[in-house]
């Protein structure tokens, strides 16, 4: 892997309108039986616009940012030799159906580790009026070459 | 709410349509999560769940428990063991929800994982904001 790569900031990916349906296809994918991630009416009265996503729903939005990371022509990660080690979200408000969010990746970390090498990559994601909503951040662990 | 509180314990039958469910959820199409014989040919036992439907179903007591009193602000895990999910009798993965630390309007969240007889994800920890 190029260490090189480290504190290298992508372009922002394309918006992510996130929609109601995705939203409730989501949470019944993750086991959710809250009625915050499927009722608008219940979210409303809760002082939400609408339905609310699960909290690990940043990942779908984030996933546009790894791909990114993935196909960088001089990153030399093999994707296949690629483990997920590491996640987090750190959120500054809950994400809801009709936000519209970018997504940007920043490469914080690269570390080598007994012939593996470990990338850490911080998508910072915000609204459409440029409001931070939440920062996924992904440990990569690729697998040295046996 | 006291430190060392039990908020919640619960077991989450896993089954090869659940991860095609999620992999449809989330858009993880990687086939070592519906494939054996790409799974074996990658070195694996066979087929594993994604470790994010395990991180995304292990946090769900914490998120009834909290209704809408509060959300989620942070939420971190580490990939620790695979969940390996036989093709006929699925996987069962257990979840313990215990109260860290409590602050002012927040508490921390942890979460014991296990598979098998083994922790699956390492400083599983769910940071709460109450409203």
């Amino acid at each position: 892997m190029n260490p090189e790569l480290q504190g290298r900031v992508f372009s922002p990916a394309p918006a992510y309108l996130v929609g109601r349906e995705k939203v409730r296809e989501f949470a019944r994918a993750v086991y959710s039986t809250s009625p915050l991630n499927y009722d608008p009416a219940v979210a409303s009265a809760a002082g939400y616009s609408d339905v609310v996503a699960p909290p690990t729903f940043a990942v779908v939005v984030q996933e546009a940012t790894l791909a990114q990371l993935l196909a960088e022509p001089d990153a030399g990660i093999d994707f296949s030799r690629v483990v997920h080690g590491e996640q987090r979200f750190s959120y500054t408000r809950p994400i809801v159906a009709g936000d519209e969010l970018t997504a940007t990746l920043a490469v914080t970390s690269i570390k080598s580790l007994g012939g593996h090498a470990m990338v850490t990559a911080e998508s910072s994601i915000v609204d459409a009026t440029g409001a931070h909503v939440v920062t996924a951040i992904s440990t990569l662990v690729v697998r040295g070459e046996e | 709410m006291r430190v060392g509180d039990v908020i919640s314990e619960r077991a989450f039958e896993v089954s090869r349509d659940t991860l095609v469910r999620y992999a449809g959820g989330s858009g993880d199409f990687n086939p070592i999560h519906y494939r054996d014989d790409v799974a074996v040919s990658v070195g694996l036992p066979g087929v594993l769940a994604h470790g994010m439907l395990t991180m995304g179903l292990a946090v769900q007591p914490v998120v009834d428990w909290l209704g809408d009193r509060g959300w989620v602000s942070d939420y971190q895990v580490r990939f620790t063991r695979p969940v390996l999910v036989d093709a006929a009798d699925g996987a069962t993965v257990t979840v313990v929800a215990k109260v860290g630390v409590v602050d002012e309007g927040t508490a921390r969240i942890d979460l014991t994982v296990m598979f098998g007889g083994e922790t699956v994800l390492g400083k599983a920890q769910v940071r709460v904001t109450f409203v």
